[in-house]
């Protein structure tokens, strides 16, 4: 176990600032707010450019296969503009999840197309399903795939559903055409509606057979959980950051708030926190990218960084006074994601409990 | 120059210098006059210029030569605090006066820098020094200082001019411990032992020539001394995953199975995940600076520190049940070195109720972050244009 690079490279940099100013562009907080209407505003084309033109889609994927080839690091810079942005995109679904797994379980083809951007995926599994986690998986008939699985994210955005299916010599990996027969993708009410929910039912569905799924699902949840501190530590450092100028701004009794000792001491212990979060997302991601010491680090980020993007989004909130009560301002949208990161692939607890065996200190 | 090329010097060294053959001091003595004491140092001053990210290298080899070290855990004010602020303000002659038997451990530093009446205030400070010829007469008390009773030199601030504004009015000296006096009494502590002392210097005599920085240019001086106390004490290099305090309670939960409990099992990975994201976040902080100097960043650091060590120190009382109600020792000592890991829970938790006093309390950290590093107003100060005589003290 080493301590790797612990920072950004000019490189990360760069691609932080493209997808920064692509999500300024087109999905700033008043377009992203749309998420919540009835008729849900479509951010696809703003997926499609960062997919397809800024090849972000194929970052984890090797560049025989079309992809950029770089690795978990830039992915993680991608998560943190996302957080950043609480951009409704299927970066984690498509581009992390599903085709970590079907990489892992060597399939090419549908790979190459997703690193394209030409095609987007989800892998069907309920999104606050943890690494290591058992997963049932649909089963399996003569006339093809029958079974339902609740609250997966990304599924009415994607063209391929990569689906875990009870095999005989157990769990296997399967694609299915979103719009084949017997597919139903049904949206839900989600307290994040940013990051979409579906229930999918498969009614004798046909499918593509991939491979054993029981190593590439477990590999895909815990990059996925490594990448997602990243994602958590954008919320957490928009919500400090705004609130910082915020303090800045606002007086009452005749001075800046943030010249009371009250808010300043809670402001200095979160700017600590953001940063010690910073420190625990880039060693998850660059542990992630080297395969060393990756399972401790991913389950270490996210028993942190979960918990510091929710302080930080209710420390944001109550600074702003009613403001931060209001629809209009965006302080909910990062409090909703904030909230809903923190049951996504496994809750702090969860890790907890997962790092306690991994460190040899559990279970109980 | 390469890690290959140092670890190449180094060999060649200690070819010439057989640490088994050798007098601990002489060998320190030419490790020091060969650049290789403190590589990041500039030449002649026990280094050769070199990234302070070398140093490892350089330890590493001396260590696996079973060379003498110079006992840094003896002399932590004197490495941390005082050579930093040495080689930032000393001139030729003090770099080349002190920095040698300091870093070789043959003259350990103490820092007198608060008073009875100035804590967190510290600028408020009344030991006087009035100039007589060549030298400054010195008059005051200091407390709260660490390893006075075995330091040689000590860093102390003094008031030079009392009818400024208190920040214009202080002058730094490099103090000889051992001058008339200069008297040391010992302070015992809540954990039983004296750490530290109060010291009274009466008509104490020091030479102009071991003054720091300008008459009256005291307080940025001190400044640079305590932002390296913060690093110092916020961060060890390379500490190891469950290195520190931590420790000691994973090593009593896989060695004791009887102390485990399920309601204690949570709390115990939150505290351990608390301790590897402080060591990540420590590791990055020296990543940022690997060559500059330590700035009021390294304040969040040892806030987090404290508020850590007192957390873990409170559970490893509880976790030990029964045995949690002894205490290992109360004899009354003067410590030279704290020694957290080989004491019992009951002192390391009493001896981390510290951690957030010493160096600066978490409060008043907490307004240096947000004042220099956020940028946030700063406190209401009714003393800032007021001639230091006529404070309200």
């Amino acid at each position: 176990m080493t301590t790797g690079d612990l920072l950004y490279s000019d490189t990360e940099e760069a691609l932080r600032d493209g997808v920064r100013q692509l999500f300024a562009d087109r999905c700033p907080p008043e377009q992203v707010v749309r998420a919540y209407d009835p008729e849900p505003q479509d951010f696809s084309a703003v997926w499609r450019t960062l997919a397809a033109e800024m090849g972000v889609a194929g970052l984890l994927v090797p560049e025989a296969l079309g992809g950029a080839g770089v690795g978990a690091r830039e992915a993680a810079v991608v998560m943190e503009e996302i957080g950043r942005a609480v951009a409704s995109v299927p970066f984690l679904s498509s581009a992390v999840l599903a085709t970590v797994a079907l990489l892992r379980s060597g399939e090419t083809e549908t790979v190459s197309a997703l690193a394209g951007g030409e095609l987007t995926a989800t892998l069907v599994v309920p999104l606050s399903t943890a690494p290591g986690d058992r997963v049932a998986g649909v089963s399996h008939g003569a006339d093809g795939l029958s079974g339902s699985v609740t609250s997966v994210a990304g599924a009415a955005q994607a063209d391929v559903l990569v689906v875990p299916v009870a095999g005989a010599d157990g769990l296997e990996l399967h694609t299915v055409s979103r719009a084949a027969d017997g597919v139903e993708v049904s949206p839900l009410r989600a307290l994040d509606m940013t990051r979409p929910l579906a229930n999918v039912r498969f009614s004798g569905v046909a499918s593509a057979r991939v491979g054993p799924a029981e190593g590439s699902i477990a590999e895909a949840l815990e990059t996925g959980a490594a990448l997602l501190a990243s994602e958590q530590l954008g919320v957490a450092r928009w919500c400090f950051d705004t609130t910082l100028s915020y303090a800045k701004q606002r007086k009452q009794f005749g001075r800046l708030i943030g010249s009371y000792q009250a808010l300043k001491h809670r402001l200095a212990d979160l700017w600590f926190e953001v940063g010690a979060a910073t420190a625990a997302a880039r060693y998850a991601a660059d542990a992630c990218a080297r395969g060393d010491d990756a399972s401790v680090a991913a389950a270490t980020a996210q028993a942190y960084c979960s918990g510091i993007a929710v302080h930080a989004a209710e420390e944001c909130v109550q600074l702003h006074g009613g403001i931060g009560m209001t629809w209009e301002y965006p302080a909910h949208l990062y409090l909703k994601r904030a909230k809903s990161d923190q049951l996504a692939l496994g809750t702090a607890y969860r890790h907890r409990a997962r790092l306690a065996e991994l460190v040899e200190l559990g279970p109980i | 120059m390469s890690a290959g090329d140092l670890r190449e010097q180094v060999r060649e060294f200690l070819a010439a210098h057989d640490p088994a053959a050798s007098d601990r001091l002489e060998f320190l003595r030419a490790r020091f006059d060969a650049g290789l004491a403190w590589v990041h140092y500039p030449a002649g001053l026990g280094g050769q210029g070199l990234s302070r990210s070398l140093q490892p290298v350089a330890d590493a080899e001396f260590a696996a030569a079973g060379a003498p070290t110079n006992r840094p855990e003896r002399n932590g004010i004197g490495l941390g605090m005082a050579a930093p602020t040495i080689l930032a303000y000393g001139s030729e002659e003090q770099k080349g006066r002190w920095l040698r038997p300091l870093w070789t451990g043959e003259e350990i530093w103490c820092q007198l820098f608060s008073e009875p009446g100035a804590g967190s205030d510290l600028a408020s400070l009344a030991t006087r020094a009035v100039p007589d010829g060549a030298e400054w007469v010195v008059n005051g008390q200091k407390v709260w200082t660490s390893s006075a009773h075995v330091a040689r030199r000590a860093l102390l601030v003094t008031r030079t001019d009392p009818d400024v504004p208190k920040h214009q009015g202080m002058t730094y000296f490099a103090l000889d411990m051992t001058a008339p006096g200069v008297e040391v009494r010992p302070l015992r502590q809540i954990t039983g032992e004296a750490e530290f002392n109060e010291v009274f210097l009466t008509d104490v005599r020091v030479p102009d020539a071991n003054r720091l920085g300008p008459e009256g240019g005291g307080w940025r001086v001190a400044t640079t001394t305590l932002n390296n106390e913060r690093v110092a004490i916020g961060s060890q290099a390379g500490t190891p995953r469950e290195g520190g305090i931590i420790g000691k309670v994973t090593e009593a939960w896989r060695n004791e199975p009887e102390l485990r409990n399920p309601a204690m099992h949570d709390e115990l990975m939150r505290l351990w995940v608390d301790a590897e994201v402080l060591r990540l976040a420590g590791e990055r902080l020296r990543q940022q600076a690997a060559s500059g100097q330590p700035g009021p960043e390294g304040a969040g650091m040892k806030v987090a520190f404290a508020h850590l060590a007192q957390a873990i120190s409170g559970f490893d009382i509880e976790l030990h049940a029964e045995s949690g109600l002894h205490y290992d020792d109360w004899t009354m000592r003067r410590t030279e070195v704290v020694d957290l890991i080989g004491r019992g829970p009951g002192y390391r938790y009493l001896r981390a109720r510290g951690n957030s006093i010493e160096g600066g309390t978490s409060e008043i950290l907490r307004n240096t972050i947000s004042e220099r590093i956020l940028g946030l107003p700063g406190e209401h100060r009714v003393d800032k244009d007021v001639a230091w005589k006529d404070l309200n003290r």
